[in-house]
């Protein structure tokens, strides 16, 4: 409890905040909507909401999973050589700068309207974080236990299981933090394009001036990309724990 | 550089910083190439164990699975491996300490897990860098006294860089200078003092006149 007090009370303070400076007439409704209006109108298309909610979180995680997957097999890849890595990381930097609201609509033409766009959006946003902290953390094994493993012979495969990856742990972990919140906003911008989920109803919402429902279904999304945040952290802490200066209770 | 060193002996290795004494542990381990000048052994194959500055060990293992790992890597059965590594923990003191973590033990418990690490193969010849420099003096002396037992009874081979003159000097039936520069080497003495060396020793008058012609050899820079 002791944990979640302090953030509380900013929220419930902005929360109450708002929605006297909306009733008082202070700011118009029709830009942002009374915390009132979005409980209303979560509670009125709930129906709705919630199979929106579950497409989008279904996006989000599958492309999250495959970027993690992924990511990490490329970095694993690019950390075997220096000549590889010279040759692939350039592109791998390179990815990370297209803009996703630009190729959205070719991954349209490519997969078609629906789950396939919103999941390749999801994870092509994502996937870089994890290349990145997953090949810092592949290359940083300290060197006294790299020679320590060679001093008895153990093979570049053993060496990767044993000492590089678990070494690389924490921070393969911080690049899955990032990640998991940039799948959500990949499977968002998927979804205004491959038209599903609470990207969709965004975007039909805003059409239709109905700013408490945008808010309702932006507020679900924030949930999402928290609770896969979370997700995260529990990982991280158990696996963790014993070691890791992060993760230490003192 | 011209150095023989005898099997069974305890050498310490002094120098200034960068005079190239880790540098000559790594060659002699076979981790560095030497760029000039060869390396000899006799016999030419025999297990080598390293000891670094630091601990170095594994933190997401347990004492015992970080004491296990050469035999680990060597291809060993865990009952066997298992067996082995509590016997050296049991040889450095730390029986007690097996299930615990790295992030539990204190900096000479650390050290005494890497000790354990580098004994478990039973090696002919030890090489240690500096291993207790970041130690406390207390947990130093004792690791000392403790190192010194322990190669008594083994009968393997130590060369022990290091930058303290009384370090080298109580450890060590053998001590060499190295020059600043080039790999010369300023003094190869050995050490008068008694096998047995204990705490007592320390204030000894002869460990003091050991010391001092070590410190002259390195102040001749």
């Amino acid at each position: 409890m002791k944990k979640f007090l302090p953030p509380l009370i900013p929220f419930v303070l902005v929360t109450l905040a708002l929605e006297w400076m909306v009733r008082s007439g202070f700011v118009p409704s029709y830009l942002i909507p009374a915390p009132s209006a979005v409980l209303r109108a979560l509670i009125d298309s709930r129906d709705e909401l919630a199979a929106a909610m579950a497409k989008t979180s279904a996006a989000a995680v599958i492309g999250f999973a495959l970027s993690t997957l992924t990511g990490v097999a490329i970095a694993v890849l690019l950390s075997s050589s220096r000549a590889i890595q010279r040759a692939f990381y350039p592109y791998a930097v390179f990815f990370q700068t297209v803009p996703i609201i630009a190729i959205a609509p070719l991954l349209v033409i490519w997969f078609g309207y629906g789950m396939k766009t919103v999941i390749a959006s999801a994870f092509i946003v994502s996937i870089f974080p994890v290349i990145a902290n997953t090949l810092t953390g592949l290359l940083s094994t300290d060197p006294a236990l790299r020679d320590l493993f060679r001093l008895y012979g153990a093979s570049a495969t053993v060496t990767l299981v044993k000492l590089r990856f678990p070494a690389a742990l924490p921070q393969i972990l911080t690049g899955l933090r990032v990640a998991s919140g940039l799948a959500v906003i990949g499977a968002i911008v998927g979804e205004f394009i491959g038209g599903q989920g609470l990207g969709s109803v965004v975007d039909v919402a805003r059409t239709q001036q109905r700013v408490d429902k945008v808010f309702a279904a932006v507020l679900l999304a924030s949930a999402l990309g928290l609770a896969l945040f979370g997700l995260i952290n529990l990982i991280s802490a158990v696996t963790l724990r014993r070691w890791h200066a992060s993760e230490q209770v003192s | 550089m011209d150095l023989s060193i005898d099997a069974g002996e305890f050498l310490a290795v002094l120098g200034p910083s960068g005079c190239g004494k880790s540098t000559l542990l790594r060659m002699i381990a076979r981790l560095s190439a030497t760029s000039g000048g060869r390396i000899v052994t006799e016999p030419e194959q025999f297990q080598t164990a390293f000891v670094f500055q630091d601990a170095h060990l594994l933190p997401w293992r347990t004492v015992l699975d970080n004491a296990a790992l050469p035999l680990e890597l060597m291809g060993s059965g865990q009952e066997a491996r298992y067996a082995k590594a509590r016997a050296a923990l049991a040889q450095v003191g730390l029986a007690e300490a097996e299930a615990r973590y790295p992030a539990q033990l204190s900096g000479g418990m650390r050290m005494r897990v890497s000790l354990a690490r580098a004994l478990v193969t039973e090696p002919r010849l030890l090489l240690m860098d500096e291993p207790f420099a970041a130690l406390d003096e207390i947990t130093r002396f004792h690791l000392e006294v403790q190192l010194r037992d322990l190669w008594q009874r083994r009968g393997m081979t130590v060369i022990f860089v290091t930058h303290s003159i009384s370090e080298a000097a109580f450890l060590a039936n053998r001590a060499v200078v190295l020059a600043r520069r080039g790999g010369k080497i300023r003094l190869d003495r050995a050490i008068d003092l008694p096998w047995e060396r204990t705490n007592d020793l320390r204030s000894d008058p002869r460990l003091g006149h050991e010391m001092k012609l070590l410190m002259g050899a390195m102040e001749e820079e």
